[in-house]
């Protein structure tokens, strides 16, 4: 005789097949360069869309500065730039997903401050961009200060230190500004160009790259001129893995080192075979290892500067003077031209 | 062995046996998540306890209610200005998703087949779409669709609806100045002010706080419209009838005999929206009013107090909730009496049409 | 009958006492006036205006409200509206019509998400397979004893397949790779949709069980366990519990063990409706008389037998429009996983317009596109319930 189909005989295979999906899922992990030369792949956190430091086109292709900084560590320690995964995140996320293993270093347009590096568990690599914040309002509000936002309702994203900025300043100058919060960049970037909001702040360099991007007519838009904070940007690690964060540390400084001597990334075939200075022979690995001591082969800058550019083919790549950010060098030149870049020396 | 096999053959000490059982798997899984949470804040150093909340904000609140807020007061300062705003919300909310609740209710349960109609093409078409895509909708028509507040919508001067929200008149405390001892504080008569650089006034109701009061009340009244509905339909038609035979006009038919053994049958999933009302207050973060979970959220990133932010924000939420409970089981106590056992009534079908 | 009529009704005998009266036919008397019904719109009008002219003018003032709403609705919506893909005939329709070529052109964005272009046919075709697979489940014969297996099977195959068409590979291994492989972070849109709400229901129902027999249970720390659980996860919001999910996962698992994000919310969403699921069959097992449960006993069955056999399924008529409405709340509650930055349908959306500043303006056409589609599913699937109530409790 014929029973029906009993599933209590058979709930193990179906337990089985359901769960043969999430078991593909999860990530298993010992130290962070352990589990990227395992899965050959490193996981950079980055913004969800933020034009010139950032953001994917319709493709899938992820482009910025921050995306280019993960591009030269993944060419360093795993040999190709393209062996990265790139998650986006929003500002609120993002240090949740680092402290929990989802992405190993967050390449995201990160303020260092004392509060992220003694309290939330993380470490800051190296300084990759000097910015300060600023305000953008609409130029037919023929505002030429931010002094002048006495009482303006003010756009900002949560969890950044933009808030905290905004009401040091608020108070400095009494100006009573009422900041209106959102938790999504995208939501904040269409408060303020719907009108909702006077005024919108954020680093200077993300409001140039929302005004070249997202505004409808750039000219519309006016950045003022006051730098309200140091706003100092650099990818962040997580704490208690000193091996990782020296690498990131030194494949930036080694980005920087290869500018102040004269490398780049058409140049370094050339100056590995034919160099007489002994700094060019020794970063690009011809006369010292000094990859090895950091875990990593000697090629790991030549590779790197070979693969992504050195810092101002970086810079002038993504929001440089040529691209629709139009940013000046500024902070972000070399110490010998004036500016704050200044690489630790790689001996 | 014996005792064993008496032990699990008697069902009281079968029943013990199991209890303790699972009290030691509950206790193992939550010690083993408890071992895992402090390993886990000792390796990445991330600090724990609850002493942030005497330290300072440091950030500004958009909007307040009955308290104001600065950037250097504290942080529980900051989680109270919170509470309040989602008290605000709540409550304008609950009134408004009432009325409108009862009123679509009524004209759901009529017979004017066009009034019915109407009715059921509110409710059908705000109960099946999510609150989140309301609430945005309500967003952009109030923050795009509306005037800039350089040229507003204007009732008499004292009402001005724009981009930046509906402002009104009102009463505000003004405090003596200090050099002048002739000036003693007194309550002043403010109105809004309308200049070339747009509205300025005291008292605004924020395009944040509408969107989330409107979308909130006009979902949860659809809600409770079906409810008294179903109420209303559970009173025994012979009561209706005995109230006709009595030349009652159907206002005081619904008024004195229909709606107060309707309650009845209302009050108990009455008391669930009402939670769920309190409860959906929470997607305020999404249009950046600053209720109790934005403020947790801000909070949370800028100390890095995921559980501590967390736990407050639940347990603010389960008092709330209790105490909503609670005043409506009082309620619900009083209106049990309105119909006494052994009347004969419908049995009550939530999802059952006219 | 006066005795005069009597005499003459006894006086009808004859000599032997037979009757001798002959009846006569009497023609029927004609058939009293129907009153006609007034079957007519017209004749019912007519009577209606007559007789209450107060609600008679009340009527036509709300007409002449509703008809002026549906002139400006269509005004917008469908005279003045622009329904090709142009971006300069938008911007010049703006406020006076409807852009309908924004959904044109992002409706692949907004209902796929961030997958990858080419792929997106396996992202729409897996949508179809998991429609088909619940349009079926709602008819009762796929759940007759003998079509049972065919039906789970069917369901077997069916989460195997979408789960092979949104990740390229059979089961998630990467040996068994059909089709270019997507993340789970680039799943978005109404596949997520459907997988989070459609998973975490499936998920919830036997913890929600278990919750709702523990809660009745006779032993006092299982059953405060199980309240505790029930009463502490239905008084705080959902977005709490996403926040938890999103934050506090990582912490309270080993360190660099978790699991993505997907996973966790899914979890999230799941710890929650499991509450509401217990509190529905807690309300069905309360409907079962107590008398079974006796019977039951009886027969010498014990508690897990009398639960499976006896109980749960005579419970299962008053479970399953409870079900169903629990699952239209979820499935609207998948809305709010924008905000851990899942892209669903909303996020998507948000994701879609928000970014390109061309097409920023029109979001309300976007908005109302996707309540449209929210409208039709929880619209059918609340006529379901309806339907499945009224057969089930038709005794």
């Amino acid at each position: 005789m014929k029973t029906h189909f009993s599933l209590e005989k058979n709930r193990f295979l179906f337990i089985f097949c359901l769960s043969l999906i999430f078991f593909s899922e999860f990530s298993w992990a010992g130290k962070t360069l352990d589990s990227i030369k395992q899965k050959d792949q490193i996981s950079c956190g980055v913004n969800t869309g933020l034009a010139g430091f950032g953001s994917a086109d319709s493709q899938g292709k992820w482009s910025g500065l921050d995306v280019d900084i993960c591009r030269a560590i993944a060419s360093a320690v795993l040999g190709s730039a393209d062996k990265v995964r790139f998650v986006p995140l929003s500002a609120p996320q993002r240090f949740a997903a680092l402290q929990s293993g989802e992405i190993d270093i967050l390449s995201r347009n990160t303020t260092f401050s004392l509060t992220r590096d003694a309290s939330l568990g993380l470490h800051q690599t190296a300084v990759t961009f000097y910015d300060g914040q600023g305000f953008m309002v609409p130029a037919k509000m023929n505002i030429k200060s931010a002094k002048q936002l006495k009482g303006a309702t003010v756009c900002v994203q949560s969890g950044t230190t933009t808030e905290k900025n905004l009401n040091d300043f608020s108070k400095a100058n009494k100006l009573e500004v009422k900041p209106i919060v959102f938790e999504k960049l995208e939501a904040a970037n269409a408060a303020y160009f719907s009108g909702r909001c006077k005024a919108y702040t954020t680093d200077a360099s993300g409001l140039a790259s929302i005004r070249s991007k997202e505004a409808k007519d750039p000219k519309e838009h006016v950045i003022l001129p006051e730098l309200i904070s140091k706003e100092p940007l650099g990818p962040m690690v997580r704490r208690g893995d000193d091996e990782w964060l020296a690498i990131t540390k030194w494949v930036i400084y080694g980005l920087l080192e290869a500018e102040e001597l004269g490398i780049d990334s058409k140049s370094v075939e050339n100056l590995k075979n034919q160099s007489t200075d002994p700094a060019v022979l020794r970063l690009l690995g011809k006369s010292d290892d000094m990859g090895k001591l950091l875990g990593l082969d000697r090629e790991w800058i030549a590779r790197a500067v070979a693969q992504v550019g050195n810092y101002s083919e970086i810079f002038d790549r993504n929001v440089g003077e040529k691209t629709p950010l139009a940013l000046k060098r500024g902070l972000n030149a070399l110490w010998t031209r004036g500016g704050l870049q200044y690489a630790m020396p790689i001996r | 062995m014996n005792t064993l096999t008496h032990l699990w053959n008697h069902k009281r000490y079968r029943l013990y046996l199991y209890q303790a059982v699972v009290l030691i798997l509950l206790g193992a899984a939550l010690f083993w998540l408890g071992h895992n949470t402090w390993i886990n804040l000792k390796q990445r150093g991330i600090q724990s306890g609850f002493d942030f909340l005497s330290d300072t904000a440091g950030f500004d609140i958009g909007e307040t209610f009955l308290i104001t807020f600065d950037g250097s007061q504290t942080y529980w300062q900051a989680f109270l200005v919170g509470l309040l705003n989602t008290l605000k919300v709540s409550l304008c909310g609950l009134v408004l998703a009432s009325v409108l609740g009862l009123w679509v209710g009524l004209g759901r349960g009529s017979l004017h087949p066009l009034i019915k109609l109407f009715c059921s093409t509110y409710i059908e078409l705000i109960r099946n779409v999510p609150l989140m895509i309301q609430l945005l909708m309500w967003y952009v028509l109030l923050v795009e669709y509306l005037p800039p507040s350089t040229e507003p919508y204007s009732w008499f001067h004292h009402f001005y609806l724009s981009q930046e929200g509906f402002a009104y008149p009102g009463f505000i405390w003004l405090q003596s100045p200090e050099g002048n001892p002739t000036l003693s504080s007194h309550w002043i008569w403010s109105r809004p002010v309308f200049d070339p650089q747009g509205v300025h006034t005291d008292f605004n109701w924020s395009p944040e706080f509408l969107s989330i009061t409107l979308a909130l009340s006009l979902y949860t009244s659809a809600f409770i419209a079906e409810i008294v509905r179903a109420g209303i339909q559970s009173v025994a038609r012979g009561q209706i009838e005995a109230a006709q035979s009595l030349a009652l006009t159907p206002w005081q038919i619904k008024r004195w005999v229909v709606l107060p053994q309707a309650a009845r049958m209302i009050t108990p999933p009455l008391t669930n929206q009402y939670l769920n009302l309190v409860k959906n207050s929470s997607l305020a973060v999404v249009v950046g009013y600053p209720d109790l979970v934005n403020i947790a959220n801000t909070a949370l990133n800028q100390t890095g107090r995921a559980l501590e932010c967390i736990a407050i924000l639940m347990l603010v939420y389960l008092t709330l909730s209790l105490v909503i409970a609670w005043g409506m089981n009082r309620t619900n106590d009083k209106v049990r009496h309105y119909l006494k056992k052994g009347d004969d009534f419908a049995p009550l079908k939530l999802t059952q049409r006219a | 009958m006066t005795s005069q009529a009597r005499n003459q009704d006894t006086a009808a005998l004859d000599s032997q006492g037979a009757n001798t009266q002959v009846y006569s036919w009497v023609a029927a008397r004609p058939a009293p006036k129907r009153i006609e019904k007034a079957n007519t719109l017209l004749v019912k009008f007519w009577k209606f205006i007559t007789t209450h002219p107060l609600d008679a003018l009340l009527s036509v003032g709300v007409a002449l409200l509703a008809l002026q709403f549906l002139m400006l609705a269509l005004n917008w919506g469908v005279i003045h509206a622009v329904f090709q893909i142009d971006e300069a005939a938008c911007q010049n329709a703006r406020g006076e019509g409807a852009c309908w070529g924004v959904i044109g052109e992002k409706f692949r964005l907004i209902l796929w998400g961030r997958f990858p272009f080419e792929e997106q046919w396996r992202s729409a075709t897996a949508c179809v397979l998991t429609l088909t697979m619940l349009a079926l489940s709602v008819n009762k014969i796929v759940w007759t004893p003998s079509n049972r297996p065919f039906t789970l099977g069917a369901w077997c195959f069916s989460v195997v397949g979408f789960h092979t068409l949104m990740s390229g590979s059979l089961f998630g291994l990467s040996f068994l790779q059909i089709w270019p492989h997507v993340d789970t972070e680039l799943w978005g849109g109404l596949p997520l949709t459907l997988i989070l709400s459609l998973g975490s229901i499936a998920l919830a129902t036997p913890m929600g069980i278990l919750l709702a027999l523990g809660r009745t249970s006779e032993m006092p720390i299982i059953r405060s366990i199980c309240v505790l659980y029930i009463e502490l996860v239905r008084g705080v919001p959902l977005i709490s519990v996403l926040f938890m999910a999103s934050f506090m996962f990582p912490l309270l698992l080993p360190s660099l063990q978790t699991p993505d994000v997907l996973i966790r919310v899914l979890l999230g969403i799941t710890l929650f409706s499991a509450a509401y699921t217990a509190e529905v069959v807690r309300g069905g097992l309360q409907a079962v008389d107590q008398g079974q449960q006796e019977a039951s006993q009886s027969l010498n069955l014990g508690y897990w037998q009398t639960q499976r056999y006896v109980i749960l399924p005579q419970a299962l008529t008053h479970i399953i429009p409870g079900m169903v409405n629990n699952f239209i709340a979820i499935f609207k509650d998948t809305s709010l996983v924008t905000i851990v930055s899942l892209y669903e349908l909303t996020g998507s959306l948000g994701l879609a317009l928000n970014g390109d500043a061309n097409w920023r303006a029109y979001k309300l056409e976007g908005y109302l596109f996707i309540a449209a589609i929210y409208f039709f599913f929880c619209f059918t699937l609340s006529q379901i319930s309806q339907n499945l109530e009224n057969r089930l409790t038709k005794r």
